[in-house]
């Protein structure tokens, strides 16, 4: 009986995944390989999302189905990814892909197909048209340049990593910060936020005063450090993830800096972890967060609250381990896709014109989402606070 | 800050950066004396020697005097078995496959430590307390003297043990003519798994010793090795002294080129004093050419 009873429901499952009744979603991640970091925690957020919804009897009684594809942190399977979730599994829209390179050689597939992508890559240029990026980088002041118009089908669930510099700066500047020093790291991350601290000084009348670089291995920051302090630097703005924002924020501490020049990291420093591996070190400490770093201690009636909250605790619960900032991105796009299959049902053109015109001030655990025919990636500078280490926690800066 | 002091804490810099160097330099020497490989996994040791004291210090909760031991122990265990396993049955293949086994080797290291360890990077406490010592406006901080210190004893242990005692010298001879040292009673086969012991165990003092400022995670071995690997090149392949004092010469380059040209050249800077270097004088500040040319590599 047992056996039998077993067999019928592996059977009503064989049939619920593979017969018509249910919405394919295609999810695209890098799941192994170099990137692994944010196509791991990217699956698992997705995962349970999609467990949340079919738990809850799915969109109106159908189920969700994620066709999980994992790229490797390689752009020709990213392209392979879309073409076999377009053609073979007839999915009605693509979350992905992890990065903004292989995003970018997903678009020509995605935009051919006439299928929405979501992106969970960083990049404004994967919402952007080339030649309005030109357009953009050719202007007399591109620091005061907005896309007017953006990729019809694409659309991305992160922040653009210019809202947290603007965060920074807008700090700044109530603090009457006048001249920075900043210092990044020789990868993708860093040189791009590199350029955007230089576009985005002029806006908030910032001089750099102080540009200094660092390999992602480096054993030793304080050279460049050093440099800042005999510079005429209100702050430091440090421009890195993974072990050298800690490096920094040791040497930081033993040139005796803190109190003279503020330090401000990324918002790759959102991590307990970063607090702990920096001990004593990391007090005074700023960085622009997200709601979820200090969701505890938000205002009760923060719009955003309840689904950070949720998604924390479930995702701590279910892991065992801190929501790492990749997991927030794929939440959201899934988050985001399933609201417009509820709303006009299984239809490719319907889901993106609701994603577009629909999905305004829509609270994600990433930010509040505002999207628009010019913003297709609806979150900014408001869904980072600026937010201080006092006494080891995460504290709003004064 | 004047520039007097400035300099100074580059000059500091360099000396703590330059010891890390020449540390993980001297284990390249060691093998190399034995054996003439180049054991490129040598990063890797002194990686596991970091994550595995991490391991015993702050999930075990042991006291520094006992896990420091330990760690040093089990990397060299583990040292041996690598070269039981992966070089021993392989001993008559060329060199340079023996070498690309030590290649393989340290990828498989790194995936094992993300296995076990993930991809996060683990601190250590220094080991002693206390803040920075300040010396003419510019600070330097207590570990760099440990550092300073292990490399110092190292160098000595080194140049005693190949000089002085039979097991050393035996050691060095195998790597000259293998043929030549077991028809002299040498057991070959004993100097080469003791050559690799010993480098694994000095690869985990140097990680022991370096977690405390660079912090530790499965894929630093990589970087390390390549700066160490220069130290242990411009210093002359083998010389222990050399070695160190060529690590400190390549971590005061840089840390002067990033304080006084711009920090974005530093590495660049380093590495084309050490081709200058090696296109004037080949063997390495303190290598005779002589006895390079007797080796086989």
């Amino acid at each position: 009986m047992m056996t039998f009873t077993l067999f019928t429901i592996v059977l009503c499952m064989a049939f619920t995944s593979s017969g018509w009744a249910v919405h394919k979603v295609g999810f695209v991640a890098a799941i192994t390989g170099p990137a692994s970091f944010i196509g791991q925690p990217e699956r698992e957020a997705a995962l349970m999302v999609q467990e949340w919804i079919n738990a809850a009897g799915g969109i109106k009684g159908v189920p969700i189905e994620l066709i999980i594809v994992d790229t490797k942190g390689v752009e020709a399977d990213a392209v392979l990814a879309a073409k076999k979730l377009i053609e073979t599994d007839k999915v009605l829209l693509i979350i992905g892909a992890s990065t903004t390179g292989e995003s970018m050689a997903m678009i020509p597939i995605c935009e051919k197909a006439e299928t929405p992508m979501i992106s969970m890559g960083a990049a404004l240029s994967i919402v952007t048209p080339e030649d309005e990026m030109k357009r953009m980088e050719a202007s007399e002041k591109p620091w005061l340049e907005v896309p007017k118009k953006q990729r019809y089908w694409i659309f991305k669930t992160t922040q653009n990593d210019a809202d947290a510099i603007e965060k920074i700066y807008t700090y700044c500047q109530t603090k009457k910060m006048e001249k920075v020093a900043i210092m990044t790291v020789s990868t993708g991350f860093g040189v791009e936020g590199r350029k955007q601290l230089k576009r985005l000084a002029p806006k908030y009348g910032i001089e750099i005063v102080s540009d200094e670089l660092y390999g992602p291995k480096d054993t030793d920051m304080t050279v460049q450090l050093t440099k800042i302090k005999a510079s005429p630097a209100q702050a430091v703005i440090n421009w890195t993830i993974g072990p050298s924002q800690i490096i920094v924020t040791k040497n930081w501490h033993d040139l005796g800096m803190r109190g003279k020049i503020p330090l401000i990291q990324s918002y790759g420093f959102g991590n307990k972890e970063n607090i702990r591996l920096a001990g004593a070190a990391a007090e005074g400490v700023l960085a622009p967060l997200g709601l979820i770093n200090y969701v505890e201690k938000a205002n009760p009636k923060h719009p955003q609250r309840a689904v950070t909250l949720k998604f924390k605790t479930d995702y701590e619960k279910r892991y065992k381990k801190e929501v790492p900032s990749f997991a927030i991105l794929a939440h959201d796009a899934l988050m985001i896709a399933v609201d417009a299959l509820k709303a006009v049902g299984p239809d490719k053109k319907k889901i993106r014109d609701y994603i577009e015109n629909n999905i305004r001030n829509w609270p994600g655990v990433g930010g509040i989402f505002k999207m628009s025919p010019t913003d297709h990636t609806g979150v900014g500078m408001d869904a980072f606070e600026m937010i201080e280490v006092v006494r080891g926690e995460w504290e709003l800066a004064k | 800050m004047t520039l007097s002091s400035q300099i100074l804490q580059f000059f500091f810099t360099g000396l703590t950066v330059g010891s890390i160097y020449g540390m993980v330099g001297l284990g390249f020497g060691i093998i190399y004396n034995a054996t003439t490989i180049i054991n490129l996994a040598q990063g890797e040791f002194v990686m596991l020697g970091g994550l595995i004291m991490v391991f015993f210090t702050t999930v075990l909760k042991f006291p520094l005097y006992i896990g420091c031991p330990l760690t040093i122990v089990g990397v060299t265990v583990i040292g041996a078995l690598f070269e039981f396993f992966a070089i021993h049955p392989l001993r008559n293949a060329s060199l340079l496959t023996l070498v690309i086994i030590t290649i393989a080797a340290s990828i498989l290291f790194r995936g094992i430590a993300m296995f076990i360890w993930g991809k996060d990077p683990y601190a250590l406490p220094p080991f002693t307390l206390g803040g920075p010592i300040i010396i003419g406006g510019a600070v330097i901080m207590p570990q760099a003297f440990w550092v300073l210190g292990a490399s110092m004893i190292i160098v000595i242990f080194m140049g005693l043990f190949f000089g002085k005692t039979i097991i050393g010298k035996a050691m060095s001879a195998c790597s000259f003519n293998p043929m030549a040292a077991s028809l002299m009673g040498i057991n070959v086969r004993k100097m080469i798994l003791l050559s690799f012991a010993l480098s694994a165990g000095l690869g985990a003092v140097a990680g022991v010793v370096i977690t405390p400022i660079s912090l530790m995670e499965y894929d630093r071995g990589l970087m390390l090795a390549v700066k160490g690997f220069c130290a242990a090149v411009l210093g002359g392949l083998g010389i222990g002294y050399g070695a160190v004092v060529a690590g400190f010469l390549i971590g005061i380059l840089e840390s002067f080129t990033a304080g006084l040209v711009h920090s974005g050249f530093k590495d660049a800077v380093a590495l084309v004093i050490l081709l200058f270097i090696l296109c004037l004088k080949p063997s390495g500040i303190f290598g005779s050419e002589e006895v390079d040319s007797i080796k086989k590599l």
